[in-house]
């Protein structure tokens, strides 16, 4: 089931004019800037199907850069987010693009800053919902209803194990999971979702296990 | 996760087996699944009401959207009830006014809640205030009124699609005019499967209605389709309580806008490629707002 909650469907609060275009886009740089973790100094956005078409006049442009800059979909500085970015010092572009992808409101994000970079790509799938369907090329299919963890990973035996543990250690109860990678031995993801929020001491203590490159979360 | 409901046979017979209201449903299954309580779940609803409320208010003393293209038609709608002389009636004129107010909020990227999504956020609360003032709801009511659109919406999330990029207008005036119509029927004391009938008979009605905003934006025609819609829901819901039925199942219904949806081609799907948007003068008017040429 995509729509889980009765507020998917009244709701949300937000500033018009489009649930998928303005308040999806919105949550959809949201959700990049948390998994990046902090705030990018600059944001490279690219536009596919009818975020492409249309981005002007839905404002999709303005929220995506308004979720940069962590605001909600009812927050009014969304309309203002392009000085607004300005003044927080982050640079951003948007590339559209005439490639097709399964789903018509696809944005995908390359945002970075001097200590590293990162690719989030998310579709709109109507009236405020979204998925993350990429990170740094791998593909998965996240919600974002559950809070979550992101683990990126040299492809050895135990490394699963060993957040598994790390996370039972702290009572955290998984509530689904997904694992992938781009080729045998070499990097790989986990997505984990979970049932309460994660505080940043027990991601900490993930990042220093063997074998972790980078831990971000999706706090619900 | 417990769901109660995937479709609107199961979500009817659960409420006529248990003799309470569709409503109660919803409240029940969002328990279930989200493990929040009572109350907080009816005290988030009361806020989107209030939302609601604001807009339509803010709509009725008039805005203008940034481009021109929209804004002040709900204030000519009520001065034009207040003379009385109204063909199709007060209420449904009303109805129609307080949806039109509140899509000129959004178009002018003001405050609304999306019910199911903005492009059609005028028709749920429009019919809402305009039957208010008919049957006198207490507040309680009126929450319920959005739960049991929630419920008849989540189906068709989950069983079709409510975005006009994924399956026309269909998806979005449709669904919220379906919607709204399951809601006045329990609002007037009809009972879950007149509410059923209500939803199917709009929704036929609304099948095939293409996305076709012009320049893109979220104006013309989305303002007076959720006009139009918030019309149907209030006939279709009359028809219902005097006893009309749809000759096609309710879940039946939605399949077929599902299919539709997906048989529509890209240029009909929020892409303003096509329909109104591809008019001369929605060229036209693309080209003044964004520069370029017609």
């Amino acid at each position: 089931m995509k729509f889980t909650s009765v507020f998917d469907i009244i709701g949300p609060v937000m500033i018009g004019p489009s649930s998928s275009h303005t308040a999806g886009a919105a949550r959809i740089g949201r959700v990049a800037r948390d998994l990046f973790g902090r705030q990018p100094k600059w944001a490279k956005i690219y536009l596919y199907g009818s975020f492409a078409e249309t981005y002007r006049g839905h404002g999709t442009d303005v929220a995506i850069v308004g979720g940069l800059l962590d605001f909600d979909t009812y927050d009014e500085r969304i309309k203002t987010s392009f000085q607004l970015a300005k003044e927080a010092n982050l640079e951003f572009e948007f590339i559209t693009e005439t490639a097709n992808k399964e789903h018509p409101n696809t944005a995908r994000i390359l945002l970075g800053d001097e200590a590293g970079e990162m690719s989030v790509e998310g579709i709109s799938i109507g009236g405020g919902k979204i998925e993350v369907s990429e990170v740094n090329g791998f593909k998965l299919k996240l919600t974002g209803g559950m809070p979550a963890i992101l683990v990126v990973h040299d492809d050895r035996a135990g490394c699963i194990a060993n957040v598994a543990n790390a996370l039972a250690m702290h009572h955290v109860n998984i509530g689904h999971m997904e694992v992938s990678r781009i080729e045998r031995g070499q990097t790989a993801l986990m997505v984990i979702e979970v049932d309460q929020n994660i505080d940043e001491k027990i991601l900490h203590q993930i990042s220093l296990i063997p074998h972790i490159t980078k831990v971000s979360k999706i706090n619900n | 996760m417990d769901v109660l409901f995937r479709n609107v046979k199961e979500l009817v017979e659960l409420a006529e087996s248990r003799n309470v209201l569709i409503s109660e449903i919803m409240i029940e299954q969002e328990m279930n699944i989200t493990g929040r309580s009572r109350e907080d779940i009816i005290a988030q609803m009361d806020n989107n009401l209030t939302v609601m409320e604001q807009a339509v208010e803010r709509g009725l003393n008039g805005v203008q959207s940034v481009t021109g293209l929209t804004g002040g038609d709900a204030v000519l709608l009520q001065n034009y009830i207040a003379k009385g002389n109204s063909l199709s009636g007060e209420l449904l004129l009303d109805a129609v006014s307080k949806a039109v107010a509140t899509n000129e909020v959004n178009a002018a990227m003001g405050t609304i809640c999306a019910t199911p999504t903005a492009g059609s956020a005028g028709v749920v609360p429009g019919t809402l205030f305009a039957v208010k003032n008919k049957l006198n709801p207490t507040r309680e009511q009126m929450i319920n009124y959005l739960f049991t659109t929630g419920a008849f919406g989540f189906v068709v999330a989950n069983n079709a699609m409510i975005s006009g990029a994924a399956g026309g207008c269909q998806a979005e005036v449709g669904s919220a005019s379906a919607m709204a119509a399951a809601a006045i029927v329990e609002m007037a004391g009809g009972t879950p499967s007149q509410s059923a009938e209500a939803f199917a008979i709009t929704l036929k009605n609304m099948l095939g209605l293409v996305c076709d905003p012009v320049a893109g934006l979220v104006e013309v025609p989305c303002v007076k389709r959720n006009a139009m819609g918030a019309s149907n829901s209030l006939v279709a819901a009359d028809m219902a309580l005097a006893g009309v039925t749809s000759r096609i199942p309710c879940d039946e219904v939605i399949g077929a806008m599902f299919r539709i949806g997906q048989a529509m081609s890209p240029n009909l799907k929020e892409t303003a490629r096509g329909g109104l948007a591809a008019t001369p003068t929605g060229k036209a008017i693309a080209a003044r707002i964004f520069g370029g040429t017609a």
